[in-house]
C-alpha cells in the first residue's frame, strides 16, 4: 500500500469544495442528462487525465468504501494506477481490481463487463462533455440548443454522414437521448457499452474537468443511442472472434498486433481472469439465483 | 516496461519518477537553493505565480525547481496546490494609484505628471550575450545591492483623460454576493446599457464554471491567470491583422500593493501583505460612442501578479478586442479567448494523447473498415501487406 502524504485533508480538497461538488452530483441526479456547471479545481493530476471523475469520487468517497479503477477497462494501466496512488496516499481506502466488491469504480472510457448493483457508483471521466459540439463550437449556443431541445442540427450530421459513407463515423463517445430529453455525450465509452446505461440499476456519475460539467444517468433511466428507423444503432462488431486468455465472445475485446499475426483479448481485464478461473462466470446477476 | 497491458504499470510509474530526480541531478551540480531560483530566475518565478494563480515566491521557486525550468509544469504544480487551500476571505480593492512604483512608463505622452521612470527593463539593452556572466564575482553583486531600492507612489495618466471625458468612468452594480444566475441579470444590464461597469463583488471563476458571456470580473481574473505565450499569440492575431487594434499604451507601471481584507471581527480593513504587480492600461485609437452620448475612447485594462510585461499589454489588449460590437476575428470572441489561455487546460489535455486510447481507437477502427467494405473496397490486411 502506497504510504500516505502528510499535510493534506482528506482525499485532497477542502470540505467546501466536496460538499460544492456533492450538491452538483445532487442536481446532476435530479435532471438525468442535464450538463451541471460546478467550479472544477485543479488536481495534482493534469486536466484531461481524469480530474473530472477524480473530483466526484474524492468528493463522495469515505473510509470504508472500496475503491476501483480502471482506464481502457484495465486495472493496471498506468494512468489507472496513477490515479489509485493518488486516492490511496490521501484517504488510505481499500482499492480492488474485482468489480462486484467495489462500492465505488472510476473508469475511463469503459463500463466493466459485470453488471453493476445499486450499491454501487460508476464515475466516469469524461473528456468532452457536451454532444453538440461536433456540430456547434460555442457553448453559448448549444446552451441554447439544449435549452430548447433544439437537436435539427446533431440529426442532420448523422443523416448526412450516412449519405456520404453509407455508416455514422462516430466510434466512440456516441451520443446518446436520456429521459426523452437531453441529448447526453456518454463519454468515450465503445458503442458496445451503451446500451449498458439504459434502465441500469446503478447510478451513473459523469466529470469532466477541464470542462467544469457534472452530469449523471440514475438508476432506471431511459437511455437511447440516436438513430434512425431504417438505420439502426450498432455495437461493434466481434463476429468470430474470441478472447485468447479467457475464449470469451461475449466481450469487449481489444486487438493486440504481434509480429506475424492479431490477437484478441479481453478489455475488461478483471472479468478476464475471472473467467480464465471459470468459464462459467455470468455476465449478468442471475436473478432467480438471489 | 509495460505502458498498459500487463501487471507492472505500478512499477514502471515508481522507476519513472526516479529517473525524473536522476536526470534533474546526474550533472553532478550542486542542486540549487530555492533562495537563488526566487530572486535570480525572479521572472520565471513571477510568471509561474501568475499562472498558478498563487502569489507564494517561494513555492513558485520550489515548483521551478522541481520542474527543472518548465514553467507551465511549475504553474500546474502551483494550481494543484492552490487546490487544497479553503478560501477564508476577498481582498478590498486595491487602488493601483497607490503603488510603490518600481517602473513605469506611458507611451502616450511625452512627460507624464510623476515622470516616465524606466525602471528594471531590458527594453533598451542591446540583446548581446554577455559572455561576463560566465564567472560572475561577488563583488559586483554587493556594489548593486547597496545603491538601494527605486520606490514611488505617482499619480495615474488614464485620471487626467478621465477628468477631460476622453475616458468613460467606471461604473458601479449593486448586485452583491454574485451566482451565475445574478451575473446573467447584471451582464444583461450592462450589455443594455453598452457601458463598461465594474462590480463590487468579483465573478469568482475559481468557484463557478465560466458561463459566455462571461461578466468583465470573470474575464479579468481569466486572463490574470492566463498563459502568456497563448494569449499573446491571439492578441498579436488582433495587432497584425485579424482584427483593427492599434493602441496606444496610456501606462504601463510595475510595483508593490498593499494587500488588504476586512478583518473578521472588527470589519476594519488590515494589511496582510504586499504584493508585486504589474498593470497596463491600453488605449484604443478610435473613438467609439454609446447612443447618444458623447464619442470617447475604449480602455483596455490588465492587472497580473508579479512583473511580466508581455502578458500585461496582451491582457489589457485582449480586454479591448472583446469589446467589439461585432465578432470577426478569433480575438474579439471571448469565448474564443477566454476557453483557450489556460495553460493548465490546455497543457494537460495535450498531454492526454499520450494515455492509451486503444478502446476507442477499436470503435474508430470498426467503422473505418464498416464504411470501407460498404463503399466496395476489400483491403484486407494480408493483401495491403503482400504489397
Amino acid at each position: 500500500m502506497t504510504e500516505m502524504v502528510k499535510g493534506y485533508n482528506f482525499a485532497f480538497i477542502d470540505e467546501y469544495a466536496k460538499r460544492e461538488i456533492r450538491r452538483k452530483v445532487l442536481k446532476a441526479v435530479s435532471i438525468p442528462g442535464y450538463q451541471v456547471p460546478f467550479g472544477s479545481r485543479e488536481l495534482p493530476i493534469a486536466r484531461g487525465w481524469g480530474t473530472g471523475g477524480l473530483q466526484i469520487t474524492l468528493s463522495l468517497i469515505g473510509q470504508k468504501d472500496i475503491l476501483k479503477i480502471i482506464d481502457q477497462g484495465s486495472d493496471d494501466s498506468v494512468n489507472a494506477v496513477n490515479i489509485k496512488r493518488f486516492i490511496e496516499a490521501t484517504t488510505g481506502v481499500f482499492i480492488t481490481s474485482d468489480t462486484l466488491k467495489a462500492t465505488i469504480i472510476q473508469t475511463r472510457h469503459r463500463i466493466p463487463e459485470e453488471e453493476l448493483g445499486d450499491d454501487q457508483i460508476l464515475v466516469l471521466q469524461v473528456p468532452y462533455p457536451e454532444p453538440l459540439r461536433i456540430v456547434e463550437p460555442e457553448e453559448k449556443e448549444t446552451r441554447r440548443m439544449h435549452a430548447e431541445m433544439d437537436y435539427a442540427k446533431i440529426w442532420v450530421f448523422l443523416y448526412e454522414n450516412i449519405v456520404k459513407w453509407k455508416e455514422i463515423t462516430i466510434g466512440a463517445r456516441y451520443p446518446v437521448m436520456v429521459a426523452g430529453r437531453y441529448i447526453m455525450d456518454p463519454s468515450p465509452i465503445p458503442r458496445y457499452d451503451v446500451p449498458r446505461l439504459n434502465n441500469a440499476r446503478t447510478l451513473y456519475l459523469f466529470g469532466a474537468g477541464r470542462e467544469k460539467r457534472i452530469y449523471a444517468v440514475p438508476p432506471f433511466t431511459e437511455v437511447k443511442p440516436l438513430e434512425f428507423e431504417d438505420h439502426r444503432f450498432r455495437i461493434e462488431n466481434f463476429k468470430g472472434k474470441a478472447c485468447e486468455l479467457c475464449a470469451s465472445t461475449d466481450t469487449f475485446l481489444d486487438e493486440i498486433i504481434l509480429d506475424d499475426k492479431r490477437m484478441y483479448t479481453c478489455s475488461d481485464t478483471s472479468f478476464c481472469k475471472k473467467r480464465g478461473n471459470n468459464p462459467r462466470v455470468l455476465k449478468y446477476i442471475d436473478r432467480n439465483q438471489q | 516496461m509495460g505502458y498498459v497491458a500487463a501487471k507492472g504499470g505500478r512499477e514502471a510509474i515508481l522507476n519513472a519518477e526516479e529517473l525524473v530526480d536522476y536526470f534533474r541531478l546526474k550533472g553532478e551540480s550542486l542542486p540549487l537553493s530555492v533562495k537563488a531560483i526566487k530572486e535570480q530566475f525572479r521572472l520565471a518565478c513571477d510568471k509561474v505565480m501568475s499562472e498558478g494563480a498563487l502569489y507564494a515566491p517561494e513555492l513558485a521557486a520550489l515548483a521551478l525547481k522541481q520542474a527543472e525550468g518548465d514553467t507551465i509544469e511549475a504553474s500546474f504544480l502551483l494550481r494543484a496546490y492552490r487546490s487544497t487551500l479553503p478560501r477564508i476571505s476577498y481582498s478590498e480593492p486595491v487602488d493601483t494609484e497607490e503603488m510603490s512604483v518600481v517602473r513605469r512608463i506611458s507611451s502616450a505622452f511625452k512627460d507624464i505628471p510623476g515622470g516616465q521612470i524606466l525602471g528594471p527593463t531590458r527594453d533598451y539593452i542591446q540583446r548581446l550575450l554577455r559572455f561576463d556572466l560566465l564567472e560572475e564575482k561577488e563583488k559586483k553583486m554587493t556594489t548593486y545591492i547597496e545603491e538601494g531600492k527605486l520606490e514611488q507612489k505617482v499619480p495615474k495618466v488614464i485620471n487626467l483623460l478621465r477628468e477631460e471625458g476622453l475616458l468613460p468612468q467606471p461604473a458601479v452594480s449593486h448586485i452583491r454576493n454574485k451566482t451565475p444566475e445574478t451575473f446573467a441579470l447584471d451582464t444583461e444590464c450592462q450589455r443594455l446599457s453598452n457601458g463598461v461597469k465594474s462590480e463590487e463583488e468579483p465573478y469568482d471563476i475559481t468557484r463557478y464554471a465560466l458561463v459566455f458571456p462571461l461578466p468583465r470580473s470573470g474575464v479579468l481574473q481569466a486572463m490574470a491567470r492566463g498563459e502568456e505565450g497563448g494569449m499573446m499569440a491571439i492578441a498579436y492575431s488582433s495587432m497584425r491583422g485579424y482584427g483593427d487594434t492599434h493602441p496606444t499604451l496610456a501606462e504601463l507601471r510595475v510595483g508593490h500593493v498593499f494587500l488588504k481584507i476586512k478583518h473578521p471581527i472588527t470589519g476594519k480593513t488590515v494589511k496582510v501583505g504586499e504584493v508585486l504587480v504589474t498593470e497596463a492600461e491600453v488605449i484604443a485609437g478610435k473613438p467609439t460612442q454609446a447612443g447618444e452620448e458623447v464619442p470617447q475612447f475604449t480602455l483596455g485594462y490588465s492587472l497580473v501578479f508579479g512583473h511580466n510585461e508581455r502578458k500585461a499589454i496582451c491582457m489589457a489588449m485582449l480586454d479591448i478586442t472583446m469589446k467589439a460590437q461585432e465578432t470577426k476575428h478569433p480575438a474579439e470572441d471571448q469565448e474564443f479567448v477566454i476557453c483557450h489561455i489556460d495553460s493548465i487546460e490546455s497543457g494537460g489535455f495535450t498531454a492526454h494523447w499520450k494515455l492509451p486510447h486503444y478502446v476507442t481507437f477499436q470503435s474508430d477502427l470498426d467503422r473505418l473498415r464498416k464504411i470501407q467494405k460498404e463503399k466496395g473496397f476489400k483491403l484486407e490486411a494480408d493483401t495491403l501487406r503482400k504489397k
